[in-house]
């Protein structure tokens, strides 16, 4: 009140606007230097893999086994190991994890199996990787005797990843208009046909992305098919699914365990292959949700 | 669908087979739910086997007690002590980053990004839980410690600040997008009477929007440690196969991680006691992640606010 | 209760207040100023107009209103009273988009000023909401924020008292002054953000449909409270209800939103006169209950 014409009652307090202003400006400099600090590291670490590991990618590099020598060693063996893995695993757990998801979304609704089957699927989805290892070492490799084996490296992943598809799977079955049901219900369908007609090819594009996520995770891992026993060194392709495999994660771990700097670079390589593979593969998978998402934007809202 | 609506005998018939052929496929579903069930039941039953054969051979007061860990060495001592401090060292580190981080991103993105800069900022940060962790620990030991060494002149080439520092990276989006969803989960309303008394943005996110996000904010950290006690491969790679009960975070050690893969990588004979130890971490790890994920469920559960 | 209060108000700076009797009996009927009567406004708006992004939502509004009495804006939903409510601490600025001319005055200072800073203008003119929103926080602490984050320099005890009081709740929640303020009833939450509103010492208290989520007993409760804060506060009340406008206001404003949906002000005046003899038949109409 003392110079200017100040609004009324602030001689009761000493507002400091500006300093708290200042604040806020701070705040979003350094949120900014943050996320910059963040994918700046992301960027560096790319940048490091792709200056130390474009040299060595070559197709003798693609098309040739491991070896003692750097310059001869290649990811064949991992690349085959991995493809074998993603394609079982795949064919395991997305009929699991889809009819999993269709239970519990289309025919659980208020049952008392739902609660328990769901609050179980969020926690394994929080079960560390190499747990599953030694589930699959336990389970798949004794007991039902597969031996280190591709099948039991994709039955280990298979589990692994099926909380990834039933939570996609239920997201995109939640996502269709409840009128298309009714309407399938109208005209004399059963459930199983409202499902398999309308349901799912509406959902189909959320389902594809679950599944894509949940192959780029299994992709990745390293962990489980270490304790399962997965091989470091493999100079073969497997041909059988209990031959015994390598993966690509497996074969930049082996490679960067070692001591030699031509070994790391090999590594590198590696991982820029395993990168693009992933890199592809989530690109598909956002492009298809963007189009899920206008799709069923026009329904819903 | 009801058969006396019918009368002619035919149509009944089919509409029996009709439903057969449902109930069936509500069966064949259901035992595909089971599954996941299944799972558990097996990680339990595998754990809880080997576990049990180990403690037959090694007292379960040692085990929780005894300071060394040497289940590979003839003078072999079975404490697990090493190998938790050590999980808890590489942990602590990594949320000593992502914790910092990933609720300045969240605040940001949920309080004060324009709508333009979410849509980019919040899928890059995904990016970073994408790497495939075998990446990180190619990084953390090829790059980031030769880095750290430069200004850390006694870093051994395996210790748990790189990798722990690499894994609080890894786990920013985490934090980050649940956060920012409990945050954004805070009714409009509380923001407007906020600002109704004169409050900056700033004061409305740290003073208000934050405090009644609490709960989900506290459940995404718990959550972010049990991911970085399981984490594996960074610390496989990067901090050592040295189990000593330190908190040195400059010299190699193990964690329960890293543990079961140096035995799983050798050629430990099935069936032997140095197998058994590998369960016997394996099950203390799944019951601290287990503990961590449930305290974490119970917490957005039991200390949600309700606005009605 | 009316002893407490006047208490409490006289332990605070400002005028003191003589008596604070709570007026049930309806203010139709009570002489009220005319508009040329207002000599002391405590907001003038001069040609207001707004527009969210390309759509206009008020037009040309121009009004005073009187310092330390009710008054209502009332109108069809849509007629752009909320609005106009919002534009006197400028919690439109908070919409992207948002685009206003003309001026409006707080006790002679345009809000709208270059240089003004609407956190400041916010402190200075108070706000309660349609649905109580209390923070998820302690009662103390509720009615300490405002004052706690502008830097208030006197004793905080004695303020969160002091407002409690003012808001008729401080008998009620005395004891347990730590609970949350979720804890409490619906129209004690509303008395509890009316606490936390006049805890700033503003000069004007906007309620935005204050009542509409409370039970009638609740609202008779606030309805009382406003008639003694109208003795400290300039109030400002967008309402639905045409009895609590009457029961309540001094000054009747009634806004309409024609075929172009751009609301205007159509007719303003004391509340006697609004409701005894409306001069405009769209207002009498709104009044009569035809419409609206």
């Amino acid at each position: 009140m003392a110079t200017e014409r100040t609004l009324p009652g602030a001689a009761m307090f000493r507002t400091r606007i500006a300093l708290r202003r200042l604040q806020g400006t701070l705040f979003v400099v350094l949120a900014i230097a943050v996320v910059a600090a963040s994918l700046a590291s992301l960027a560096f670490l790319a940048a490091d893999v792709l200056g130390r590991g474009v040299g060595w990618l070559d197709w003798q590099f693609l098309n040739s086994f491991d070896s003692r020598f750097a310059e001869r060693a290649g990811i064949k063996a991992a690349i085959y190991g991995s493809v074998y893995m993603m394609t079982f695993t795949l064919l395991l757990a997305l009929p699991l994890g889809v009819m999993t998801a269709v239970y519990l979304e289309e025919y659980a609704q208020d049952g008392w199996f739902r609660q328990p089957v769901q609050i179980n699927m969020s926690n394994l989805a929080g079960v560390p990787s190499i747990i599953y290892g030694l589930l699959g070492l336990t389970v798949f490799v004794r007991w039902m005797g597969m031996g280190r084996s591709v099948l039991a490296g994709a039955c280990t992943m298979a589990l692994l990843v099926l909380p990834i598809i039933v939570v996609a799977t239920q997201e995109a079955l939640r996502a269709v208009p409840s009128g298309i049901r009714d309407a399938s219900y109208a005209l004399g369908a059963t459930r199983s046909q409202t499902i398999w007609h309308h349901v799912l090819p509406q959902a189909f594009a959320g389902i594809l992305t679950g599944n894509i996520l949940a192959a780029s995770r299994a992709i990745g891992e390293t962990a489980p098919l270490i304790t399962i026993g997965a091989l470091t060194f493999v100079p073969f392709v497997p041909e059988h699914p209990l031959d015994r495999f390598t993966a690509l994660p497996i074969q930049i771990f082996n490679w960067t365990s070692k001591p030699q700097t031509a070994f790391h670079d090999l590594a590198a390589a590696g991982i820029v292959v395993l990168l693009a593979v992933l890199l592809t593969m989530n690109s598909v998978a956002i492009i298809l949700r963007n189009r899920a998402g206008r799709a069923a934007g026009g329904g819903r809202r | 669908m009801q058969a006396s609506l019918y009368t002619e005998r035919k149509l009944s018939r089919r509409n029996r087979a009709r439903d057969a052929r449902e109930r069936l496929i509500a069966g064949v579903l259901l035992l595909a739910a089971s599954v996941g069930v299944l799972t558990t039941a097996g990680i339990i039953a595998s754990l809880a086997g080997e576990t049990l054969r180990f403690f037959q051979q090694v007292s379960i007061i040692d085990f929780l007690t005894d300071t060394q860990w040497t289940p590979l060495f003839s003078d072999q001592h079975f404490g697990i002590g090493p190998l938790v401090t050590a999980t808890l060292l590489t942990s602590a580190i990594a949320l000593f980053i992502a914790v910092p981080f990933g609720l300045i991103a969240a605040i940001y993105l949920s309080e004060f990004a324009p709508a333009r800069a979410r849509a980019v900022i919040k899928p890059a940060l995904e990016v970073l839980a994408g790497v495939p962790t075998v990446v990180y620990g190619f990084f953390a030991l090829i790059v980031v410690t030769p880095f750290l060494q430069r200004f850390i002149p006694g870093l051994s080439t395996f210790n748990a600040l790189s990798a722990g520092i690499v894994m609080g990276l890894m786990i920013i989006p985490l934090v980050s997008s649940l956060s920012e969803d409990a945050m954004s989960a805070v009714p409009a309303s509380l923001r407007e009477g906020a600002y109704g008394l004169g409050s900056t943005r700033f004061e409305v996110a740290t003073r208000v929007v934050f405090p009644a996000a609490l709960s989900g904010i506290i459940a995404s950290i718990i959550l972010a440690l049990s991911r970085a006690v399981g984490e594996t491969m960074i610390v496989a790679i990067a901090a050592g196969q040295r189990p000593v009960l330190t908190f040195d975070p400059t010299v190699p050690i193990e964690t329960m991680t890293a543990y079961i893969v140096q035995v799983s990588l050798g050629d430990t004979p099935y069936g032997s006691l140095s197998y058994l130890t590998i369960f016997a971490v394996g099950t203390s790890l799944f019951v601290m992640t287990l503990v961590m994920n449930v305290i974490s469920h119970w917490v957005v559960r039991h200390f949600r606010e309700q606005y009605d | 209760m009316v002893q407490q209060v006047s208490e409490a108000t006289s332990k605070r700076q400002g005028p003191s207040l003589p008596d604070l009797i709570p007026s049930a009996t309806p203010r139709v009927g009570m002489p009220a100023p005319t508009d040329e009567a207002i000599e002391d406004a405590a907001i003038e708006v001069r040609g207001l107009s707004l527009w969210y992004t390309r759509k206009q939502a008020l037009a040309d509004v121009s009004l005073r209103i009187p310092r330390h009495q009710v008054t209502a804006l009332i109108g069809p939903s849509g007629c752009g009273k909320s609005t106009l409510l919002r534009c006197f601490n400028r919690m439109n600025d908070l919409i992207p988009g948002v685009r206003i001319q003309g001026e409006i005055d707080v006790d002679g200072v345009n809000v709208y000023a270059p240089g003004v800073d609407p956190v400041e203008v916010r402190r200075a003119v108070g706000m309660v909401f349609q649905k109580p929103n209390p923070f998820p926080k302690s009662i103390y602490e509720n009615v300490a924020y405002g004052a706690r984050i502008n830097g208030y320099r006197g004793d905080m005890d004695e303020l969160v008292e002091q407002s409690l009081r003012q808001a008729a709740l401080w008998d009620e929640v005395k004891d347990d002054l730590k609970k949350s303020g979720l804890a409490l009833s619906g129209g004690q939450q509303q008395r509890l953000c009316i606490a936390r509103a006049i805890a700033v010492n503003p000069d004007v208290v906007l309620m935005d449909e204050p009542c509409s989520a409370l039970d009638p007993i609740a609202t008779a409760h606030i309805e009382d409270l406003m008639r003694e804060l109208a003795q400290r506060y300039t109030i400002v009340i967008v309402t639905h209800n045409m009895q609590q406008a009457a029961r309540v206001s001094d000054r009747c404003a009634y806004m309409l939103a024609g075929d172009d949906l751009i609301g205007r002000l159509v007719e303003y005046g004391s509340t006697e006169q609004i409701f005894r003899n409306p001069r405009d038949p769209r207002t009498e109409a709104y009044i009569t209950g035809r419409f609206g």
